[in-house]
């Protein structure tokens, strides 16, 4: 038996290796850095599983994909297995495979990992999810005979494409609204290609679309009907997944000075509109030579390293804490190290000056240091008295992080909300307090992951089918 | 896809599509907006509303060729579909029966200030319109104006039609001999507004303009289109397009319009030696 023969393994403490385009050759293209593993990689790395009993891996999942389980089949190449145990909880692991942040959710309690490198759970996702996507002969997805219920789905990001894909399978009539023209959410406007190639997310979309669920682009809910008017219209429940979209700015003089973007703005720009294919596509950006990014999260690595490519000659990332507090996901950090950015931390923004045609010229930064932990847990920076001084720019991202956009909870009477702006509704179920409307994904959490949208879709999508068919 | 159900060029360089989109016809108002894409690689930039029909389903636009993007429109014939087409954005105009209303329409505009003019008026005010352009012959709708004012006064530049003067003369002219104006809707291109609301501020009465910045969403979520009011920051697309003339910060907003001057200069450049391959081509 298998088992047997694996009865004294010997642990192999090292992961292996993911191949990646080179930092100075991949800072000047979009790209994905990271090409991915090989099926002998794949198994290789497959191999490396204890399969441990207590299964830590799984605990440490959001949406407790069967890890041990998809490995094993992975191990031992039988890969459509590999397929089926993986999609039982994770409908979009091509997805999450890129951009979980694995090192502090599954990675990180993986047994492994205790005495030497945990298993890439992520990266043999991510080859799992690929393998599956490259095969002609996918089998049809299974779907329950209708059961003639109508469910209006608002947004396309992670939340609502789960949703969707959900209550499709389960056979109710699904209507996906977005106010983009395209599909996918922060997927498509504002992760880089070089960190998830687009023609991924339309591949998710394209699988949604298969299931029967109607996608409504460039349907702003709120302007066009209201989520009042959707219900009375003829639809039974709705899930809002409508994100977490507007942007933060620091408040301080001389903000909106020409050539001040919102990391949205820079992003969207760069990968909605494809920006760094200008003048192929319509849409123009700032080509810098300088430029400086305000915010230590995965959205200001994006910015910076689109910077990069775009073209600027020297990138900064100003952080008011220290490189441990970093809360990108650790690889981008390292990514963007890399790639030459160069990380000005315990600094903040004091103010921006510009020129006489209103462009920014120069940012004056303050000095920080680290004081006693937060309500976060994480040190206090404070301000270092008299530290000044002044850094050259023409450019600048914020990167502050974003809540809410108010258009749905101000249209929509009879939702709860939260002082930040996020609308409330129960953890298990996403019930909002408002009669047949479910909520889940940034619009509940605040700027939180890919995985937790899509667990907080999948959650909701019980509970709408128990509703349905209550 | 949104099809284009009717064109019709108002003068050589401004055009009026009718377009089939029956979510944005079904909530239209005047003072609203939309988000329009020419086609896949087009950018996304902003058009008022200048009509709907809501048992057609069709809402009217119209535009003025300014750069590529609009000159890529204005090739579109009836027939022809644009790839986007995204609204009503914006808040619309507040028609309250405020008593005697100013309408001041520049240029283009004045396709906007129609529809604003003929709300105003449905609901009860007195409208004094003053439009102006810069010839006789890039004039339009001086009968579609009349139709909803009660008195017109048009102004040219040149002098080739009505008065020879700039649209700020009459509208000082308006309040120092009618005392009962409450309110100034100044619509058309951003040196007009600026300067009609500084023609207006002495007698404070309050005026709204449309503002003009370049936008990418429209839903405020990128902050492109942020202006200064009253010493705060506002996004357009969604705290507005209007606002009170008087608190606008002017020089922001036309230094931000600017933004992308160069990069505007190339993709106009590209588009005419495009046009002039395809004439090329054919001859
Ligand atoms: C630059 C960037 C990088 C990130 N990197 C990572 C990462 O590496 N790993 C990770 O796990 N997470 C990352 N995140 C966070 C993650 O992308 C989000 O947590 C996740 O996308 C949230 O999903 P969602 O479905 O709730 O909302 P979103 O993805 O925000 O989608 C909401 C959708 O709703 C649409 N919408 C909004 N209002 C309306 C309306 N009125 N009518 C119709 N449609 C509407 C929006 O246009 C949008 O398409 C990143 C976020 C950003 C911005
Ligand atoms: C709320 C709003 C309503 C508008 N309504 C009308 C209208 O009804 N009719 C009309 O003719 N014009 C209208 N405009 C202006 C119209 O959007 C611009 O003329 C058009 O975008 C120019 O694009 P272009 O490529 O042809 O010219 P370009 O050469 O690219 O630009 C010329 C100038 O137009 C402005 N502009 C460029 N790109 C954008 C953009 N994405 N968004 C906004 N402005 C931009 C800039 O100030 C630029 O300097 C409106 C603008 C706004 C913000
Ligand atoms: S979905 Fe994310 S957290 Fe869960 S196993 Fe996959 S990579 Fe890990
Ligand atoms: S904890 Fe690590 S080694 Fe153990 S089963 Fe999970 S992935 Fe395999
Ligand atoms: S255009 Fe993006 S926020 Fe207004």
């Amino acid at each position: 038996m298998a088992d047997e023969k694996r009865e004294k393994p010997k642990i192999n403490l090292n992961r292996v290796k993911m191949p990646k385009q080179e930092p100075l050759v991949r800072a000047h293209n979009f790209d994905e850095v990271a090409t991915g593993y090989t099926k002998e990689m794949a198994m290789e790395e497959a191999g490396r599983c204890i399969q441990c009993k207590k299964r830590n891996c799984v605990a440490g999942c959001p949406v407790n994909v069967n890890i041990p389980e998809f490995v094993l089949a992975l191990r031992d190449g039988n890969m459509w297995d590999a397929v089926d145990q993986l999609k039982a909880n994770n409908a979009l692991p091509g997805i999450c495979g890129r951009v979980c942040p694995q090192e502090s959710q599954c990675e990180l309690v993986c047994t492994l990992g205790k005495k030497g490198a945990p298993i890439a759970i992520g990266r043999l996702e991510r080859f799992v999810a690929d393998w599956e996507s490259d095969q002609t002969n996918k089998p049809k997805p299974v779907i329950a005979p209708s059961t003639g219920k109508k469910v209006a789905v608002v947004g396309s990001g992670p939340a609502g494409l789960t949703v969707a894909a959900d209550l499709a399978k389960m056979g109710h009539q699904i209507t996906l609204f977005e106010a983009l023209h395209v599909a996918g959410g922060v997927l498509v406007y504002g992760i880089p290609e070089f960190r998830l190639p687009k023609a991924i997310v339309q591949g998710e979309v394209d699988y949604v679309k298969t299931l029967g669920v109607d996608v409504r682009l460039d349907a702003v809910i709120g302007k066009i009907d209201t989520v009042d008017e959707l219900l009375a219209d003829s639809y039974d429940a709705m899930f809002l997944g409508t994100g977490a979209g507007l942007p933060m700015f620091l408040g301080l003089p001389g903000e909106n000075l020409n050539g001040i973007y919102s990391a949205n703005e820079y992003l969207t720009r760069t990968n909605l509109m494809k920006a760094y294919l200008f003048p192929e596509y319509d849409t123009p950006i700032k080509k810098s030579k300088k430029i400086v990014v305000i915010g230590g999260g995965n959205v200001a690595m994006d910015s910076a390293r689109c910077a990069m490519r775009l073209g600027a000659e020297e990138v900064y990332i100003v952080y008011r804490r220290s490189r441990e507090e970093l809360p990108a996901r650790a690889e981008e950090v390292e990514n963007a190290e890399e790639e030459g950015i160069i990380f000005k931390l315990l600094t903040n923004p004091k103010r921006f000056i510009g020129d006489e045609n209103g462009w920014v010229t120069q940012m004056e930064c303050l000095e920080m240091e680290l004081g006693e932990p937060d309500d976060s847990g994480r040190r206090r920076p404070i301000v270092k008295e008299g530290s000044e001084f002044i850094i050259d720019v023409d450019t600048v991202v914020v990167a502050l992080g974003t809540t809410p956009n108010p258009l749905i909870p101000s249209t929509t009477p009879g939702l709860d909300t939260t002082k930040k702006g996020t609308v409330v509704a129960e953890e298990e179920t996403g019930k909002t307090v408002k009669d047949k409307v479910w909520a889940g994904g940034d619009l509940v959490t605040g700027a939180a992951t890919v995985i937790s949208a899509m667990g907080a879709g999948k959650r909701a999508a019980v509970a709408i089918d128990a509703y349905l068919k209550g | 896809m949104y099809k284009i159900l009717h064109r019709e060029d108002l003068t050589p360089q401004i055009h009026l599509f009718r377009i089939e989109a029956p979510a944005v016809a079904k909530k239209a108002q005047a003072g609203q907006f939309i988000i329009l894409m020419v086609d896949e690689k087009g950018e996304r930039f902003p058009l008022t509303i200048g009509g709907w029909d809501r048992e057609e389903g069709s809402v009217t636009i119209v535009f003025m060729e300014v750069g590529k993007t609009t000159r890529k429109l204005a090739t579109l014939q009836a027939g022809d579909s644009i790839h986007a087409f995204i609204g009503p954005l914006g808040i619309p105009t507040h028609t309250d029966n405020v008593g005697t209303v100013v309408c001041v329409a520049g240029g283009f505009a004045t396709a906007i200030v129609v529809p604003v003019a003929q709300a105003l008026k449905d609901a009860g005010n007195k409208i004094i319109s003053v439009m102006g352009f810069r010839s006789k012959d890039m004039m339009f709708w001086e009968d579609k104006l009349q139709d909803v004012s009660d008195e017109l006064i048009i102004c040219t530049d040149d002098g080739s039609c009505g008065r020879k003067a700039l649209v700020t003369e009459p509208l000082k002219e308006v309040l120092e001999t009618h005392k009962d104006v409450k309110l100034v809707i100044a619509i058309g291109p951003t040196i007009m507004m600026k300067f009609a609301s500084a023609t207006t501020k002495p007698f404070g009465v309050k005026t709204l303009v449309s503002l003009n910045p370049i936008m990418v969403d429209g839903t405020g979520m990128c902050g492109c289109c942020r202006v200064e009011v009253g010493g705060e920051t506002a996004f357009t697309c969604v705290d507005g397009p209007d606002f009170d003339g008087h608190q606008v910060d002017w020089d922001v907003l036309m230094a931000r319009q600017k933004s992308y001057c160069d990069e505007e200069k190339t993709s106009l450049d590209l588009w005419e030696e495009y046009c002039r391959s395809q004439m090329g081509g054919k001859a």
